[in-house]
């Protein structure tokens, strides 16, 4: 394992099939990467429509939803990503109320 | 999907065409509802915290997979699999070894709203692919949410969540799984969150109620569309082999009655019954204040049964099984071979550890597996203490129609409160009397300084039975009924009759000896005359002889007189005779 690196974000999309929330929840959540995290993110995105014993590993039950795994703690978010103020502040990019 | 009819054995089902039905498998349950859970189709079970819902949900699953064939998936929300698990073993359920044989899924889905953050607009198709993967996976027929509502504590937005639900609904009943949804009673409505809405096959109701220290557990079927079903609260209980709901036997009034005798043990006692006993299949009621032999008879009538080689379930409320044993002994009913046998079952627990309900579903449940012949319950009022006479009657009812339908031979013995001669028997019994075959009464009667047992048939359905009250009498080789004594108008009974047998034999003793001393005089008085007799007649042969001797001197006097006048007539004839006497001259 390589050092952990604070800076370094490791995000997980589940997503359930080709449907509107996934496109759009997909679609988000790399634009907010993209303007936020550049070159410091790995974003996975997991189909558990096709992978359904991931979404029991990993306890999915809405969808979409976003797990950040690295940097602990570890956090969820559900929905389409679409309240980007809201999503940076979980993700400890932006402090809440600036 | 094809949804599996699968009746229960003993379903009185009227002769029309239900709905498919999923049998649960669970005692009794099956029966209210007319052969189980709509197939296919979600139920709803509702009630408050720790009725029972897990357990009715999870045993539905077990005898799902392990009876009917048909694999389910159990998806909790509180429990994890582990929890469940460790729970359920006690009552025999290995859900390790079903999850190993893919007869059984277990998934739990975890839900804490602290570690997420609602970004928009979502669905619940998590879910649905979980659920769908496990069905899927083995093949599921059934499937249990529990608790369905904690999703209302996860999730914050229940416009989505509502939304979702209803999809759920509609998606379980179009894969065709049998469903049963658990959900927290709410305090307005039957669930917390309204869950009732959206179900509308089949709702549940599960209640635990405490009355007077004692829990209680009951069961109601709500609503089932488009099929019978029983409306009543039936009690139910958590048993050591799972669920156990007291069933429906008195909807109807059709049970076989049996024209064959069962001896009571007591010969005369059963001389007292038209000389045959009870009837197969009836129920007894033996009543009595404290003291009176209740236990006694109960514990013959079940050695008897065993004698005959029959199987006995004897239920004590009063006594533990050894104590029985012992004390029985004492009147020459020994219990303890038959107990080894294998024959007789006694089961002795305190009244207090469960509500009657409880109590009468176990019975049910021993009943159902020990298939006994012959049941004893000594006494059945301990069962009925701080109840509400209705209910007990109703519940008791259930009870012995229950074994009437088995064609089982009960007896249940009664205190009765207060002295025996102030109250009314009548109005110290519950109110079952009515549901009694026959009625043995068991009275103390104190005369003269002591207390004797007396019984008395106060009524027997169908049996010619003797109006007579006899004493009862227990000694060390048994129970035997002895004739009472009718004197003055007061029955005598212990040693008031026997001291007026014995002075009734002292009376009999005394005439039978005075006929003899008369037998005896008069004996003497023949023998008297016929010694007078033979007297008077030897008189009379004397008198005779005498007789005789003077009519023959007179006779021999004559003739000599008449030859000495020959012989001087003819000496004067000129005749000389050599002898002359100077007497004849005159």
């Amino acid at each position: 394992m390589k050092e952990p690196d604070p800076s370094r974000y490791v995000l997980r999309l589940f997503v359930t099939g080709q449907s509107v929330l996934s496109n759009r929840a997909i679609v988000n959540i790399r634009k907010i990467c993209e303007e936020n995290l550049a070159g410091r993110y790995e974003l996975e995105v997991v189909d558990v429509s096709k992978h359904p014993e991931i979404a029991v590993a990993e306890q999915i039950v809405a969808a979409p939803t976003l797990i950040k795994q690295l940097p602990e703690p570890l956090r969820r978010f559900i929905g389409d990503m679409s309240q980007t103020e809201r999503i940076l502040v979980g993700l400890d990019v932006k402090k809440a109320g600036t | 999907m094809k949804a599996k009819k699968v009746s229960s054995p003993k379903a009185v089902a009227p002769k029309v065409v239900t709905l498919p039905k999923a049998a649960t498998g669970i005692q009794g349950l099956d029966e209210i509802t007319q052969g189980g859970l709509p197939a296919g189709r979600p139920t709803l079970v509702c009630g408050g915290a720790g009725c029972g819902k897990t357990m009715l949900a999870l045993e539905f699953l077990v005898r799902g997979a392990t009876q009917f064939d048909e694999p389910g998936v159990f998806i909790m929300f509180e429990e994890n699999a582990a929890e469940l698990t460790a729970n359920v073993r006690s009552l025999g359920f290995d859900l390790d070894k079903l999850s190993k044989q893919k007869k059984i899924v277990l998934d739990h889905v975890h839900i804490d709203r602290s570690e997420f953050e609602e970004t928009g607009e979502y669905d619940l198709q998590g879910l649905f692919i979980r659920l769908g993967h496990a069905i899927d996976s083995i093949g599921a027929k059934r499937v249990v949410l529990d608790t369905l509502e904690a999703l209302f504590s996860g999730l914050p937005n229940h416009a989505i969540l509502r939304a979702e639900l209803r999809r759920l609904f509609r998606w379980l009943k179009d894969r065709g799984v049998t469903a049963l949804i658990t959900g927290e009673k709410g305090e307005s409505s039957l669930t917390r969150h309204g869950l009732e809405e959206y179900v509308a096959d089949c709702v549940i109701v599960l209640d635990h109620r405490v009355q007077g220290q004692i829990s209680t557990r009951r069961l109601r079927v709500l609503k089932y569309r488009g099929t019978a079903h029983g409306m009543n609260e039936y009690p139910f209980l958590i048993g050591e082999r799972g669920f156990s709901v007291l069933p429906i036997t008195s909807l109807q009034l059709d049970h076989f009655a049996s024209r064959e005798r069962v001896s009571t043990g007591i010969p005369k006692l059963d001389e007292m019954l038209g000389g045959k006993g009870f009837f197969r299949g009836s129920s007894i009621l033996v009543s009595g204040t404290a003291g009176t032999g209740k236990s006694s008879i109960s514990a013959r009538f079940v050695e008897a049964a065993c004698q005959r080689g029959e199987r006995a379930l004897l239920f004590a409320y009063e006594e533990s099984a050894e104590q029985i044993v012992r004390n029985m002994r004492s009147i020459g009913i020994d219990l303890e071979p038959w107990v080894k046998k294998g024959l007789l079952e006694i089961h002795a627990s305190r009244p207090t550890l469960h509500g009657l309900e409880q109590h009468l579903v176990l019975m049910h449940d021993m009943v159902q597996r020990f298939h006994p012949d012959v049941v004893a319950v000594d006494p059945i009022t301990n069962l009925t203490l701080d109840r509400d006479d209705s209910e007990v009657r109703a519940t008791l009812m259930r009870l012995i129609d229950f074994l009437k339908q088995e064609n089982i031979t009960a007896i249940f013995t009664s205190l009765t409160t207060g002295g025996a001669s102030t109250t009314a028997p009548e109005d110290s019994q519950v109110g079952v009397s009515s549901l009694m075959d026959a009625w043995l009464l068991l009275r103390n009667v104190e005369y003269n300084g002591e207390r004797n047992r007396t019984i008395y048939t106060l009524k027997a359905r169908g049996i010619p039975h003797s109006n007579q009250v006899r004493e009862f009498v227990l000694t060390d080789k048994g129970i035997d009924l002895v004739e009472v004594y009718v004197d003055e108008d007061r029955v005598l009974t212990g040693s008031a009759r026997i001291s007026q047998q014995e002075r009734a034999r002292a009376a009999l003793d005394l005439a039978k000896q005075s006929q003899q001393r008369k037998e005896r005089q008069i004996a003497s008085k023949r023998k008297a005359i016929q010694t007078q007799i033979a007297i008077l007649q030897a008189e009379a042969e004397d008198e005779e002889t005498e007789l005789k001797f003077t009519i023959a001197q007179e006779l021999l006097r004559q003739q000599t007189a008449q030859k000495s006048a020959q012989t001087q007539a003819a000496l004067r004839g000129g005749v000389i005779t050599k002898s002359s006497k100077p007497a004849a001259k005159s």
